[in-house]
């Protein structure tokens, strides 16, 4: 259905600046806020539902700071292969092979760092050197041969994996050096002695949220100054106080524990920096165009075949990432490492709003829908509840998700 | 013996913003070949869409009586089963599938469900005999050129029991020899006392084997004239393009053409897969600063071919040849050198090839230019959004915001943002492929003025379009192209569509 919406008729002489349309009416304006947001906003409150459930049915166990502490450092693998299988989805390709890169990276970290005594910093650098390798190899063939990345990717799931089992002829290696273990187990040094809170954890938390507020007033003053509609003063004032709450709750929680794991911390900083990259810089826009429109993207000059390469060899590099934090986590690298991680990954971005086509995601909605699948895993594990039960449970949290997903946008006219 | 096998009256047909078809009538004789002539958009695919069940019925206006019988047709089946069978201009054959598994295709010799092969292939091979096509029935379609398949889609349609064959551009894809093969095969059916239909945009071949012709034009019967030795080619094309042209383009205010601002020169293009076929055969042309240039051409006479082989080799496979701007040689060999070069091309194809669809206004416009508005690869949005504002401005884009989805547009906003986007790559050569395709008229005269003010500015304009009076209305000089080959140019001073529709015509040298 193709809709023109009428601008209210002005002359066309006048300045951008002063023909504000005259402003709708408040419930169009609402509605018309709901149906824009309603993709971003549907899973967070979807997580907020899921997490106030388990809270209640768990006693409260859920949100314990200890528990909250073992999310993340359970799920940050999942999380960091979540980042680069959105970006993959978005540009139109699937990667089934990242569960078999993170073990065979696992692997060779063992190799390297173990075996071989190779200074632990160096050998993360190699690693995610052979991880971007990897990804070059298998972007190679999909982007510049043309096969699809469907076929290339489960022939990669089938090389690695063997290739991991080879590498550690069927047995594990342990222990990995302490430095690589405290990166998935630590947590942000102490400063002084005991008390209530952890310090540390606490002025970084306040540093994060002023930064974010700022980063909000900013972002606001620049859309006044460019003449763009913004929100109201007494909405936006709401949305930095929520900010503040959210953030400052954060802190608290996990600076009564042990203060913030390293994968935290690793996990804020990819987050960021890849929304920013997909949101703001020309590649991130090259890789949306191209997932959404290819012939359209090759006919405005972009190079699809580079996009889609890099595009790969940067999952090879978070698979790589993912490896080594998976390693570090269980302190050795085992043949079964990442077994299954892919499809999780595959299902974080799903649920957090990609699209199967292509050309529609964010690295945020992945980041929401992984933290929903762990929510679930931990949750229910908290309650007891088997993991065959689990698996269908997440099996049909996927299939609601998308569902509602495409009713949505079947309803919107698209 | 000349009694009436099909009648059609007062057929009407809307879509959407467009009357189709309006009131047509059409009848066809018994062990006749009936040809239908008219322009591009003229409305002959579809009415043949109606006669064939495409459009079922209650999706247009009037009454279809095929053998005195009235007929409702529900779809192709209930078409074919009266007997009708229509051939497209795109073949509908399973390339993977052999000759005889296409031919019996969703009509399979078969025994509860069971495939009776000895049979299929006897049988095959007898209706092969009959097209006169020598190929084993097992040879897989995908094997033999696209004259054959025309000819196994014939031989699909006689084991259907076809009385009235419809061919849809028969030999629009077809060489020299396999189109006389194709003609005569359809004088031999009618012998054989199958009526034909065919639509033909190559008048020397409708002369040659049609008995009656009847011309449509803007969804309207024009005439229907018999075949005989008074009746000339001039007269079908007199028929095919009268129309009035009043106040449909912007007048045209006197401009100062410039020096040759963009030159191609000896192109020549191999069609992609069929690499005997020249789809663009040594063109060379010039556009001046300043000039608006037309290229006319019916359906692959190779206009978006060379437009698309020029911007970036995007289309076949290139053989030879040189663009200039001005003195000076430019390479062309990526679209991203073409657009550094300051060429740019707004394609016939909005919706798969001009826009991303999901993408914003603002997203769309600055997409090929993005490092205009960006600072160490970081895009600058809100210069983005001041840069979309602008265009919204000038070129007068209705929509509630930049924000908005292309995909939501009307065909005229998304063709002024498709323009904007070019613009934004500061061009010096517009290449504009349809601008004026599916858009409504008052749209139109908007697009017009757009690029009477881009040639205005000194920009070398080059506009495909197979509307002949957009043509003349708007361009300095036009091109004719036909079969890949340049066959004309006519000055706007002489440019009638008579003229042009002759050179458009003319065979290949």
């Amino acid at each position: 259905m193709t809709t023109t919406v009428e601008q209210p008729s002005q002359t066309p002489e006048a300045q951008p600046q002063s023909n504000k349309p005259t402003p709708p009416g408040l419930r169009q304006r609402v509605s018309s806020f709901l149906v824009s947001h309603i993709r971003q906003s549907g899973m967070v409150v979807a997580l907020a539902a899921i997490v106030l459930l388990f809270q209640v049915w768990t006693g409260g166990i859920l949100l314990k700071p200890l528990n909250v502490t073992n999310i993340i450092q359970q799920n940050g693998y999942i999380l960091v292969l979540a980042i680069g299988m959105v970006i993959v989805i978005i540009s139109g390709h699937i990667d089934l092979s990242v569960g078999s890169i993170a073990g065979f990276i696992g692997a060779m970290s063992g190799v390297l760092m173990v075996r071989n005594d190779m200074p632990w910093l160096l050998g993360v650098a190699v690693c995610v050197g052979i991880g971007a390798l990897i990804g070059a190899w298998q972007g190679f063939w999909i982007a510049y041969v043309g096969i699809p990345s469907f076929i290339v990717t489960l022939g990669g799931m089938l090389v690695f994996r063997g290739a991991t089992q080879y590498l550690l002829e069927g047995q594990s290696i342990a222990p990995m050096p302490h430095g690589l273990e405290q990166v998935s187990s630590g947590f942000l040094p102490e400063l002084g002695a005991n008390a209530v809170y952890h310090w540390p954890t606490v002025i970084l938390g306040a540093v994060v949220t002023v930064a974010a507020v700022v980063v909000q007033v900013r972002r606001r003053r620049s859309q006044i100054r460019y003449g763009q509609e913004v929100s109201s003063t007494a909405v936006f004032v709401a949305k930095c106080v929520a900010i503040i709450a959210s953030l400052a709750a954060f802190t608290l929680l996990l600076a009564s524990y042990r203060g913030v794991p390293i994968v935290g911390i690793i996990l804020v900083v990819l987050t960021i920096v890849y929304a920013f990259v997909m949101r703001n810089t020309v590649l991130g826009r090259q890789v949306y165009a191209v997932g959404g429109n290819s012939a359209a993207a090759r006919l405005s000059g972009i190079r699809n075949q580079r996009v889609t390469l890099l595009v790969f060899v940067n999952m090879g590099i978070l698979a790589a990432v993912a490896g080594l934090l998976f390693a570090a986590r269980l302190n050795s690298a085992t043949p079964q490492a990442g077994v299954n991680f892919e499809l999780e990954a595959i299902a974080a971005a799903f649920i957090g709003g990609a699209s199967s086509s292509g050309g529609v995601g964010t690295v945020f909605g992945a980041i929401v829908g992984g933290l929903v699948l762990g929510v679930l895993n931990n949750g229910m594990s908290i309650l007891g509840i088997g993991s065959d039960v689990q698996q269908v449970i997440k099996g049909l949290v996927l299939l609601a998700a998308v569902g509602f997903d495409v009713y949505n946008r079947r309803k919107g006219g698209r | 013996m000349t009694s009436t096998l099909l009648e059609m009256r007062g057929i009407t047909k809307r879509f959407p913003g467009v009357t189709a078809l309006s009131d047509v009538d059409l009848t066809v004789k018994a062990g006749a070949i009936h040809a239908i002539c008219g322009e591009n958009g003229a409305g002959k695919s579809t009415l043949m869409k109606i006669l064939s069940g495409v459009y079922p019925h209650g999706d247009y206006d009037g009454e279809i009586r095929f053998d005195d019988q009235v007929c409702e047709f529900k779809g192709i089946r209930s078409s074919e089963r009266a007997g009708i069978a229509i051939i497209h201009q795109e073949l509908a054959l399973v390339p993977y599938l052999s000759i005889a598994e296409n031919v019996f295709l969703g009509n399979e010799l078969s025994r509860r469900g069971v495939i009776g092969w000895d049979k299929t292939l006897i049988e095959a091979q007898a209706l092969l005999d009959r097209v006169g096509l020598r190929e084993s029935p097992q040879t897989r379609v995908a094997d033999i050129g696209v004259g054959k398949q025309q000819l196994v889609e014939i031989a699909k349609a006689l084991s259907k029991k076809v009385r009235l064959l419809i061919l849809d551009e028969p030999t629009a894809a077809l060489n020299d020899s396999d189109s006389r093969h194709l003609l005569d095969l359809i004088v031999d059916l009618r012998k054989q006392g199958i009526t034909s239909i065919i639509i033909s945009h190559k008048l020397n071949e409708v002369m040659q084997v049609a008995d009656t012709i009847t011309i449509l034009r803007d969804g309207h019967t024009i005439e229907t004239m018999t075949v005989n030795d008074e009746l000339s080619e001039d007269r079908i094309v007199r028929g095919m393009v009268g129309r009035d042209l009043t106040h449909r383009f912007p007048p045209r205010p006197q401009r100062d053409i410039g020096e040759v601002a963009f030159a191609v020169s000896n192109w020549t293009v191999l069609h992609p897969i069929d690499q005997h076929r020249k789809v663009v055969d040594d063109v060379s042309l010039q556009v001046r600063a300043g000039e608006i240039v037309g290229i006319a051409g019916l359906m692959g006479a190779g206009r978006t071919e060379l437009a698309l082989s020029v911007f970036g080799r995007s289309y076949g496979k290139y053989v030879s040849g040189k663009v200039f701007k001005g003195e000076k040689e430019i390479s062309t060999r990526t679209v991203s050198d073409a657009i550094r070069n300051g060429i740019a091309y707004a394609t016939e194809d909005r919706k798969h090839l001009g826009l991303n669809l999901m993408d914003s206004i603002a997203e769309s416009i600055t997409l090929p230019s993005l490092r205009k508005i960006s600072k160490r690869w970081v895009v600058n949005q809100h210069e983005e959004s001041g840069v979309a504002e602008r265009f919204r401005a000038s070129m007068r884009i209705k929509a509630s915001s930049v924000s908005a989805v292309t995909g939501k547009l009307s065909g005229g906003n998304q063709q002024k943002v498709v323009l904007s986007k070019w613009l934004f790559t500061d061009p010096d050569v517009l290449i504009l492929d349809e601008p004026t395709r599916g858009i409504d008229v008052g749209a139109k005269y908007e697009i017009y003025t757009i690029i009477n003010e881009l040639a205005a500015r000194g920009k070398a304009v080059l506009v495909i379009s197979s509307e002949l009076p957009e043509l003349i209305g708007i361009c300095d000089r036009i091109y004719a192209l036909s079969q890949g080959q340049l066959t004309g140019e006519v000055a706007q001073a002489d440019a009638t569509q008579e003229t042009l529709m002759r050179y458009m015509m003319k065979g290949r040298a």
